[in-house]
Formats: structure tokens, C-alpha cells, sequence
């Protein structure tokens, strides 16, 4: 195998902070895929630019996505990363593992791979770094017969993700890791089979804090909340007191509603005026407990900028139960596809196209009415568009406060 | 060699199987958790049951010996139990309370980097870079290492006013939550794509990448068979480029980064924010980028000093107001910093009250 010196990558190997470095070189030893890949990345430092052309069409019979093709612009000078295709594999819910399905994951990848991985992608898939075109119907026999699938990519459900929920966490509403796994399952066709007309995310928060950072990364952001009053443990709040919490400084003035007031000896809370975000029971998890019902809000739309801006996901649903078969989350998620699917040009997310038509004809294709927790003010121009029935219905409500006497604004 | 039989359609594996028995018993009824130190929690169940959790960095570009060691770490303390997080960081599950200062004591010599809990620096969120991506501006990997071993007390000690997340994207696409970050690292190109007439004609869909064009600054041009590029209108997003390989955008000198402070993705106190851009362009220094580290760490400083218990940068800029960041921060204010594009009628100040 030829030997690269890399005296600029070097550089990053120094420091206390895990290098990527160290890890391309352990690689490096055993496959000539990430010693070309060290070699090219070494010139890319010098010259500061990529060397990668875009990526090609390929991928395993039967399925669109979950491959990312990807050649060499100096294939002559790194034959080894000629080709350096990515595999994404869809990743367990909540990212556990056991130590033996990581071994056999690692086992597959060294025999037909660089040895080079993502622990994880940023949309949530083990990615695994680096292969030839004529190895793919391979990995994937290995993969699948083993019980793991690919993940997605191009215009397809991309692999959904959620935060640890129920696995390890007192702030969750409802169970994101069943319900990840189950929205995977149900949309099976439209992860491996890209039919859309561009990417489309779903991730799943247990509740505000938002551990997968749904809100401002996936088309669909499913956000647990609750609708009982928070509970109060008097005793617990003391004891946070006592151990140095200055809970009018942290908790009471910092709640953005104003609803919590504390006289030194009890914590009170005007449930009506919270907005459930969270930050008192984090700071004071202890004591202070969600009750009643639990599900989540659905909010629609978020993206990266490309191209015309970030935008951040809506309020469309403010509240669905997520209890399993997640019948009713599957059923409006095909309705929002449908939606999209009739609208969208080309490569245009499902927040533009709503941008694009409106909001109100989404909310009126999928059947939600429309309510104030779905904005944050009223519309500020005086530019409105009343359908056919809009008036009418004026009128009709007008007749009846005349029969009534009674005003119904 | 034969292969085995291969399946389609069958999604990932079930996640219960991973699970280790303690979270298996009391799925669903943990009541509370507390922040032992900076790589160290604990969950308490209903049942009184705990786990323990203990938080190392991963460098996320790594190699299987690595998750090999991981699983054999794993093995020893964990019974085989094991999690990564949202931001790059591997989780050892342990459920016997008796095998967490071992393996702390065992991970410290190894040499990882334990913490990333609590009102610290967690694992950056990043992009693949000059590693994979054909779009990158600059390499997120070094980046990210080299702005860590800089801030790396703030990831196992040191603690700062709340949590303050970091990203790195090595281009505009952002496959990363830069855009809703404390602090974040945009690379950009800065210049005008050069066009390859013969590949136009030859290997792009002219439609497509006319209509790619956000600013609508590429129209045809019929003489050539190709397209031509307005460069008054074009932002040089590189949407064009990822549609049509023969508009590189690419450049040595004129590729750099930005910095981006402000955003957040939680609804905790205040609504999620987008990141706000206080640096335009830091020329591209590899391997170390020492301008650009000493600029996030220079501005987690001031954040440091100046915000109170609680807030994210972003709550803390807003209730200071923007004008006195950057007198804080000494930042020069640039034009490059007012909204031109989408956002400008939302991010004018539309009041007389301000700050000197």
C-alpha cells in the first residue's frame, strides 16, 4: 500500500480533543480505501479545495436511496477512492446498540469498506464511509440477512429519528422510539423508493427541549406536550432551595409567561397561563412533573437555507395523541404527502410549497381547521381572499344574531 | 463466495433488543435525573431503579476499531450496553452503580474525553467536508477538531451560563443545525461560478439549472449552447453547481468561513431562534483555522462573562440587543451583516430605541 506523508493532517492529531485524524489512519492500515482517502484529503488541505464529483446513480437493485454515489476528481492519483460510495443504514430509535450488533456492523463494513464511519449522519443513519460500486449487492445481502436495512436518501422519506423517550428520559410525552420505529416500518416503500419531489424529514422530541433538533430540521417535527397541570413536589422545590437554586432569579422570573410565583415557602402555578416549555422542569426536574393527557404537537416545514432562506417548522396540529399503532399519525402523514405531492415543483421542501399556496389551502387539503395556536399574530395585511363560502357563512351567522338579539363575533 | 440471502423492506431492527433489562423493566417510568459531574448522570425510575450514564466525545468520522473498543468497554462495564447521541457522543449504559468509577477510571486512561452534561459544550454537530462532499467550502472535520481542543475545558469542567451548542456546515446547504445554533461555522464560496460552455451543453439540463437559480441571475445562451450568469444578482449559494457540475463554484482563496451566533432549537424560556451572522468571511486556514477557533472562543467568552445563569447566547443577545453585542464582542459591524435577501423587512430595526 503506498504511504502518504501527511504532515498538515498531522497537525490535527495534536490537541486533547478525539481526532478524526487518528481514526482515518487506524483505518488506513487495513484498507487501501481509507489510506487513498487520507492521501486525498492531505491534498485538499494543501490546496484547499474538494476533490469529490457529484454523486452518481447507484445503489442496490430494487431500491433509489440509501446509497450515495460518490467518484474522485484524481482517481489516477487515489485509485483507492476512485469510487468512495456512503451506505447509509437505517439506525436503530434512540441510537442503542449492544455491543454484538455494533461488532457485526463493523465486521460487514471492514470486509467490504474503508473501515471509515458516521457514529452518526446528521439525519440519524449510521454512515458508513467509503465503497466500490461492484460491492453493494453485497453489503446489502450481509445487512439485511443480518436484519438491518439501508437508510434514506435523495427525494424520499429520509431514515426518521427521534430522541431517547421512554428509553432513558422523565421529560417524554409519548414514546418517540416506537413511534420512529413504526412510522420507519409503515413508509418502507417511500424511504428505499424515491418518489417525492424532493427530501422529506421526519423526526420525533419527546417534549420542547427538543434533543433531535426536530423543529428546525425536518419537514414533519412530531413534539410531545401535555395538556394537565405541571405537579408540584413543595418538599423538592425546598430542597433545590437549600441547595443553592435561587428559584426567583432562575425559575420564576425566567418564566416566560409569568405564571409561577414562589413566597419562600410554596411554589405556585397558574397552569392555565403556562405554555409548556419546559424551562422549570428542567432546571427543577424533581419537583416539578407534566400531568394529565399526553401526545404531541405537529409542526410542518422546517429546512436548511437552501435556497431561499432557513425556515423553522409550523404549528399545524396543536395536539395529537401518539399512542400505538399511531394510527392517526400515519394516516395524516399520507394526507400531508398527497398534499405536497399535487403541489410541489422540483426539489421545493413542503414548507415552500406552503409558502408558495398558502397556508389555508394546506390546512383545507388535510382537513384541519384553523385555530390561534397555529400562529404567533394575525395576518398584518389587509389583503384577504375570501372563498366562496366565506361571506355566505358571515351572512349566515348575522341572521342569526338578528333572530338571537345575541352578537356572535 | 455465496451471500446470503438478502431481504428488502424490512426497516431497522427493533429497538427493545438493545435495550439493556433495567431500561427494559422501567421503560416509560423514569421520574427524575441529576448531573453527577460533566460525563456523568444518573435516571431514577419509578421502581427506584437507576442507570447510570457516562458521556464521552467521539471524534464522529471513526474507524470500526473504534466502535470495536467502545463495545468492548462496553462489555466490561456495560454488559454489552451502549448509545450515541443526537451530537457525536457515545453513551455507556451502566446499570450496576459499583462499575461507574472503573469505568471512568478505565475510559481516563484510555485517553477519551469524557463530559459534554449539563450548562457545557456538547459534541458539534457537522458536515462531511473536503472527507466526502463535492459542494464543501471547507473541511468540517478539522474545523470542529481544532476548535474543540481550544474549548475542550468547556466540554469536561468548565461551566457557562446554560448549554451552548456548536455546528459546523462546510457549505450553505447546512446538513447540519447551523442554522438554529449558539454558535456556528458556515463555509461559503464567495464568487461567481466559472462556467464550462462545452460540459454545459454536454451534462446539465439547461431548465434545470436556470430554475435552480434563486436570485434568477442565470438565463440561456443560445450562441454557446449554454447558460450565462448575472454576477450583480448571483449569492454564489451554489444551488446551480449542485445541479450542474460544470458551474464549479470552487475556489482556493475566495472559499472561507462565517460565523453565526444566536439561534437555538428548544422552546425553553423563549421560542427556537435561526443563528445571526456576526463574522462574514474568515479566509480558509487549514489545517488549524486559528482566526476562526479564536473567534468562537473569543465570543463563548464573552457570553461567559456577560450572560445571566440560564440564558443561551441568543436570549442573551436579545435582552442586550444586538447593538451591544457587537460592542462587547468588538466585532466590526459590517454590511455584509443587514439582510439583503429573504429576511430583510423582519431583521430592520423599526424603532428609536436603541443602545449607544
Amino acid at each position: 500500500m503506498k504511504k502518504y506523508e501527511t504532515p498538515l493532517l498531522d497537525e490535527l492529531e495534536k490537541g486533547p480533543w478525539p481526532s478524526f485524524v487518528t481514526e482515518m489512519k487506524k483505518a488506513a492500515i487495513k484498507s487501501e480505501i481509507a489510506n487513498d482517502e487520507l492521501g486525498q484529503l492531505e491534498h485538499s488541505y494543501k490546496t484547499k479545495v474538494g476533490y469529490w464529483k457529484h454523486g452518481g446513480i447507484v445503489g442496490v437493485l430494487g431500491y433509489g436511496s440509501g446509497v450515495i454515489g460518490r467518484y474522485s476528481d484524481l482517481p489516477e492519483q487515489f485509485p483507492g477512492v476512485a469510487h468512495f460510495h456512503t451506505v447509509r443504514i437505517n439506525q436503530p430509535s434512540g441510537w442503542f446498540y449492544t455491543s454484538k450488533a455494533l461488532r457485526e456492523i463493523c465486521d460487514i463494513w471492514d470486509k467490504y469498506g474503508s473501515g471509515l464511519t458516521n457514529m452518526h449522519g446528521s439525519t440519524g443513519d449510521i454512515i458508513l464511509l467509503g465503497t466500490k460500486t461492484e460491492n453493494l449487492e453485497a453489503i446489502f445481502a450481509e445487512y439485511s440477512s443480518r436484519g438491518w436495512d439501508l437508510g434514506g436518501s435523495g427525494s424520499a422519506m429520509r431514515t426518521p429519528s427521534c430522541c431517547v423517550g421512554p428509553g432513558r428520559c422523565d421529560y417524554t410525552n409519548y414514546d418517540t422510539l416506537e413511534a420512529c420505529y413504526q412510522a420507519t416500518q409503515e413508509f418502507q416503500d417511500e424511504l428505499h423508493r424515491p418518489a417525492f419531489a424532493y427530501k422529506f424529514k421526519i423526526k420525533f422530541s419527546g417534549c420542547a427541549c427538543d434533543c433531535v433538533a426536530s423543529i428546525a430540521r425536518a419537514d414533519m417535527s412530531v413534539i410531545g406536550t401535555w395538556k394537565g397541570p405541571i405537579l408540584v413536589d413543595q418538599a423538592a422545590v425546598k430542597a433545590y432551595e437549600k441547595n443553592g437554586m435561587n428559584i426567583n432569579a432562575e425559575i420564576i422570573n425566567m418564566c416566560p409567561t409569568n405564571c409561577m410565583t414562589y413566597d419562600g415557602k410554596e411554589l405556585k402555578i397558574d397552569n392555565s397561563e403556562c405554555n409548556r416549555c419546559m424551562h422549570c422542569i428542567a432546571k427543577m426536574n424533581k419537583a416539578l412533573k407534566p400531568s394529565g393527557e399526553r401526545g404531541a404537537t405537529i409542526l410542518i416545514g422546517s429546512k436548511a437555507p437552501i435556497v431561499v432562506g432557513s425556515m423553522l417548522s409550523a404549528v399545524v396540529v396543536p395536539f395529537m395523541k401518539m399512542e400505538p399503532p399511531f394510527t392517526e399519525f400515519k394516516e395524516f402523514v399520507r394526507k400531508v404527502w398527497e398534499w405536497w405531492d399535487e403541489h410541489a415543483k422540483p426539489r421545493e421542501r413542503i414548507g415552500e410549497v406552503i409558502e408558495a399556496k398558502g397556508m389555508r389551502s394546506f390546512l383545507e387539503a388535510i382537513g384541519v381547521a384553523p385555530v390561534p395556536q397555529q400562529i404567533k399574530e394575525p395576518r398584518r395585511d389587509p389583503f384577504v381572499f375570501f372563498g366562496p363560502d366565506d361571506i355566505q357563512n358571515i351572512k349566515d351567522k348575522e341572521a342569526e344574531e338578528k333572530k338571537t338579539g345575541k352578537w356572535k363575533f | 463466495m455465496s451471500l446470503p440471502q438478502r431481504q428488502t423492506d424490512i426497516g431497522p431492527p427493533h429497538f427493545k433488543q438493545f435495550l439493556p433489562p433495567v431500561i427494559q423493566k422501567n421503560y416509560g417510568k423514569w421520574v427524575a435525573h441529576e448531573e453527577l459531574d460533566a460525563g456523568t448522570m444518573v435516571h431514577r425510575a419509578e421502581s427506584g431503579d437507576e442507570i447510570y450514564t457516562v458521556r464521552a466525545a467521539t471524534a464522529r468520522l471513526i474507524s470500526t476499531d473504534t466502535i470495536r473498543e467502545y463495545s468492548d468497554i462496553a462489555d466490561k462495564y456495560c454488559d454489552g450496553y451502549l448509545r450515541f447521541t443526537s451530537r457525536n457522543n457515545v453513551e455507556f449504559l451502566v446499570s450496576d452503580k459499583s462499575k461507574v468509577d472503573p469505568l471512568k477510571k478505565e475510559l481516563k486512561d484510555r485517553g477519551y474525553t469524557v463530559g459534554g452534561i449539563g450548562p457545557r459544550i456538547s459534541n458539534v454537530v457537522h458536515t462531511q467536508g473536503w472527507v466526502h462532499c463535492h459542494s464543501a467550502a471547507t473541511d468540517a472535520s478539522g474545523l470542529v477538531k481544532a476548535m474543540m481542543d481550544e474549548l475542550y475545558d468547556y466540554f469536561t469542567t468548565k461551566e457557562l451560563p446554560n448549554k451552548v451548542r456548536l455546528a459546523v456546515a462546510c457549505c450553505v446547504n447546512m446538513c447540519g443545525a447551523v442554522h438554529c445554533s449558539d454558535i456556528a461555522i458556515v463555509a461559503m464560496h464567495t464568487r461567481i461560478p466559472n462556467i464550462d460552455h462545452d460540459r454545459v451543453f454536454k451534462i446539465c439540463e439547461t431548465p434545470t439549472v436556470i430554475a435552480s437559480c434563486p436570485t434568477r441571475a442565470i438565463s440561456p445562451d443560445p450562441a454557446k449552447k449554454s447558460v450565462k450568469i448575472n454576477a450583480d444578482k448571483c449569492m454564489y449559494c451554489g444551488n446551480c453547481f449542485t445541479v450542474c457540475p460544470a458551474l464549479d463554484i470552487k475556489d482556493p482563496e475566495r472559499d472561507g468561513v462565517a460565523i453565526v451566533v444566536g439561534g437555538k432549537v428548544g422552546s425553553l424560556r423563549s421560542n427556537p431562534k435561526f443563528s445571526k451572522l456576526v463574522i462574514p468571511f474568515i479566509s480558509n486556514e487549514p489545517p488549524r483555522w486559528p482566526k476562526a477557533v479564536a473567534a468562537i472562543k473569543h465570543i463563548v467568552e464573552v457570553y461567559a462573562q456577560n450572560a445571566r445563569k440560564h440564558e443561551r447566547v441568543g436570549e442573551w443577545v436579545e435582552r442586550i440587543g444586538w447593538e451591544r453585542f457587537f460592542k462587547l464582542t468588538g466585532i466590526d459591524f459590517t454590511w455584509q451583516s443587514i439582510d439583503d435577501f429573504t429576511f430583510m423587512r423582519e431583521t430592520l430595526r423599526t424603532s428609536p430605541s436603541f443602545k449607544w
